[in-house]
């Protein structure tokens, strides 16, 4: 082979694996992305069956019920519409009601079955998600936690 | 006061890193040699004004001192004194001062060893340095002073985030750091062959045993982060796919392509271009990593505060760095002489090849973390790219690099022999074959666990085929082995140890599938059944720490009757920052792991948890030492050490090069 020739099989080397690389992540972005719906979002739409959801807003305050075998039963709210949570399994450490939360599942008989249930990593911040879904409600105030903590920056 | 000459000391070394910007690569290019050797006592005099800086944040730290608005933000007065210590990184400002300390560290470290390198390579080197420093000096004193001083000091502090008050959060990010900002030096001496326009073999062994540093610094920091997340965070997970990890494997994976290819430029003198971009792209996706966390774009337990304009002047940084660097590289790379030639199966081939398949992975982790980013700037839909994205993507990209290694360490260099090769890995394949049957036996069960095992032990067994072919080759009776090993080249030995390790972690990872997870409700006396052990639940009770309370559970591992191992899972509460946290009860057995977290207790006494058994679980991180242990051996290499590097290119191999 020319030196030449050969320059051109490793490009065409080099080329081929891009090409696969690229075709590979539209297929898997296509298939493997979870769209975040605020609970009043997630009403409006029809979500062909099966389709992996997050939603996020705040655990309605009563609404969080333990029965035998791990199962828990919640209300998430964004303070407009509702979405009842099933979970199975251990809740993270922040979890509270009247708190920020963000569940990922799929919808059931419009309540959503979630395997992933996340809280906020301290008690100052709000999951950014949560926040950005309450403020279109137009019920996100700058609480005194929150104003001392734009403070502190 | 102490306070006012840590702010003084680190506008001192802004000012120095400015000067240390300007005059060196001005004195390179008119040739001026006192100009450019101003460089290194400027790197050193800086670096020890940022010492200055780093050891007064220690020391208002270390006695409290609440009138630091740092300090009462991140510290209280009971805290335990190592917690105390890295506290001063648990924080935005003081894990930015970390950083520009190890910044001026790698400067420092690079002027005190420049006496053996070209001078201009070291003046244009260190510019650039001081150009990255001058940026985050200006950033930390513009938006991030982490010695403001409060008007009216509280009594107390609020403490450290609870999460992070853990030996893992000690040990971290210093190495994390030490890996992303030793990239820097890399970055530089490409910046500074661009400039000079010359690069050949003497710029690689110069730059290479930066570039295995950082690597390994940065193998360790992983490791330690992903072991941390696995006991603190009570999943029991060791990777989450979290943009977070993502953003410090990019410039792992970008760092590991870098010194593979540097091989290639520093024994065959070809592949040039593409270290030289490497280089870039390695510390330039450590910046990203540093813009992700920091910017508080990601929510996240690193994301400490976000605050807009600090995100915009790290993403200025970013840009500026990245541009000009790729504007450099444009504009310059097409002057550099090409190299070596060589045929498609060969060493060089084989290392192509792991750096394609390397880049491409590291281009699906930017596209996974990024792609969520940039359609909700566009689009405002709000979307996360989880696990199974990378699942899907990774395996088709790491399979055919797992059964790439043992080939490629195989073939010669310029023209190899893939059949040959194929011949010598013949015990590896045995190996791996038998391994599958007596996993299959142990375990049963799934296909893949089985098949992923099995290409991790042909991956370790195949590591060393090579060495072990250079201390006695098939077909010569070879007396004196012991010497022949002695004889090899420790850069023999390391790459095979690297290889190895990597194989051992793949193991770890391929064992996860073999794991029990149970979840449920105990109450004293309980016995939970887990794999090949059973958890008997002692008592419950509650004891009070330095800083917290915390409710914990007595269990017992007991292994066909006999009690193997004692776990106290707990549930802690820290009153400063009204906090709880878990503290997952974690007893090794030989390889494996038994880890049980604790969750609620319910009203009638009963207590959730999860409970776990992982077989050969810690081979994740034990494979990660080992890779590191590899790279250590690698630097030690004689030939890689400045100076010698003449003489060993003059002296003829020892060892029949094929």
């Amino acid at each position: 082979m020319t030196r030449k020739q050969r320059r051109l099989a490793f490009i065409g080397g080099a080329l081929t694996v891009l090409m696969v690389a690229v075709g590979l992540s539209m297929f898997a972005l296509r298939d493997n992305i979870v769209f975040f719906y605020s609970p009043t979002e997630l009403q409006a739409k029809t979500l062909a069956p099966g389709t992996r959801v997050r939603i996020g807003g705040l655990v309605k305050n009563g609404t969080l019920v333990k029965s035998d075998g791990k199962q828990v039963r919640f209300v998430v709210t964004d303070t407009n519409k509702e979405i009842p949570v099933t979970y199975n399994g251990i809740l993270p450490d922040l979890f509270r009601e009247g708190q920020g939360v963000v569940a990922e599942g799929v919808m059931v008989n419009g309540a959503l079955a979630a395997d992933n249930v996340l809280a906020k990593h301290d008690e100052k911040y709000m999951p950014r998600e949560v926040a950005d879904a309450l403020k279109k409600q137009g019920v996100w105030q700058e609480t005194k936690d929150t104003a001392k903590a734009a403070e502190r920056k | 006061m102490i306070v006012e000459i840590g702010h003084y000391a680190l506008v001192l070394a802004c000012a120095l890193a400015l000067v240390q910007a300007v005059a060196p690569i001005w004195g390179a290019t008119r040739g001026d040699s006192a100009l450019m050797a101003v460089a290194r006592p400027l790197a050193l005099t800086q670096f020890l004004f940022v010492a200055i800086a780093y050891a007064a944040l220690t020391h208002a730290h270390l006695v409290s001192d609440f009138s630091v608005a740092n300090v009462v933000e991140n510290s209280h007065s009971a805290k335990p004194l190592i917690y105390k210590i890295s506290g001063v990184w648990g924080n935005h400002e003081g894990s930015m001062l970390l950083w520009v300390l190890i910044l001026s560290m790698c400067g420092a470290a690079v002027a005190a060893l420049a006496a053996r390198m070209p001078r201009d390579l070291y003046a244009n080197a260190l510019g650039v340095q001081g150009m990255i420093g001058a940026a985050f000096y200006l950033f930390i004193l513009a938006t991030s002073n982490p010695f403001a001083r409060l008007a009216n000091p509280p009594m107390e502090g609020a403490d450290l985030n609870p999460i992070l008050q853990d030996p893992g959060l000690a040990i971290h990010p210093p190495l994390l750091y030490l890996g992303y900002v030793g990239f820097s030096i890399s970055f530089s001496f490409a910046a500074a062959a661009l400039i000079s326009g010359r690069i050949d073999a003497n710029w690689a062994r110069i730059v290479r045993p930066w570039t295995l540093a950082a690597w390994i610094f940065l193998t360790l920091g992983i490791a330690m982060g992903s072991y941390w997340a696995y006991y603190t965070l009570g999943w029991g997970g060791f990777w989450f796919w979290d943009p977070v990890e993502n953003a410090s494997l990019m410039p792992w994976l970008a760092g590991t392509a870098l010194i593979h290819c540097a091989s290639v430029m520093e024994k065959r003198d070809a592949l040039k271009i593409w270290t030289i971009f490497l280089s870039i792209l390695a510390f330039s996706l450590s910046l990203l990593g540093t813009f992700l966390v920091r910017s508080g774009v990601l929510t996240s337990v690193h994301a400490f505060a976000s605050d807009p304009t600090r995100g915009v002047f790290i993403l200025g940084i970013l840009a500026l760095a990245i541009g000009s660097a790729l504007a450099l590289f444009a504009w310059r790379a097409s002057s550099l002489q090409g190299g070596g030639i060589f045929a498609p199966i060969s060493r060089e081939g084989a290392l192509v090849l792991n750096n394609l398949l390397l880049t491409a992975a590291c281009a699906t982790v930017l596209v996974g973390t990024l792609y969520p980013l940039a359609l909700e700037a566009l689009t405002g839909e709000k979307i996360s790219v989880g696990a199974p994205f990378f699942n899907l993507m990774m395996a088709p990209i790491a399979i055919p690099l797992f059964i790439a290694i043992p080939f490629g360490q195989q073939l010669a260099w310029k023209r190899g022999d893939l059949l040959a090769a194929a011949q010598r890995l013949l015990v590896a394949a045995i190996a791996a074959l038998v391994a599958a049957l007596i996993f299959f036996a142990l375990h049963g069960g799934p296909a893949v666990p089985v098949a992923l095992s099995a290409l991790a032990i042909f991956v370790v067994v195949g590591a060393f085929a090579d060495v072990a072919h250079r201390i006695a080759p098939r077909g010569f009776s070879s007396p004196n082995k012991w010497a022949r090993a002695k004889g090899l080249p420790l850069s023999a030995w390391g790459t095979a140890i690297a290889h190895a390790g990597f194989g051992v972690s793949l193991l770890g990872i391929a064992a996860t599938g073999w794991g029990v997870e149970k979840i449920t409700t105990v109450k004293m006396g309980d016995v939970v059944t887990l794999g090949p052990y059973v958890v008997l639940v002692q008592d419950f009770s509650a004891r009070n720490g330095p800083n917290y309370n915390e409710t914990f559970a007595r269990m017992q591992v007991r292994s066909a009757g006999a009690p193997v191992a004692e776990i106290e899972p707990s549930k802690r509460f820290y009153p400063a920052r009204r906090m709880p946290r878990t503290e997952a009860g974690i007893a090794t057995l030989g390889l494996g792991q038994v880890y049980v977290s604790l969750g609620e207790q319910g009203k009638d006494g009963g207590l959730d948890a999860r409970f776990y058994w992982k077989p050969l679980v810690t081979l994740i991180w034990i494979g990660a030492l080992i890779m590191a242990f590899g790279g250590l051996a690698s630097v030690a290499d004689r030939r890689l050490r400045i100076g010698v590097a003449r003489r060993a290119r003059n002296a003829p191999q020892g060892v029949p090069a094929e």
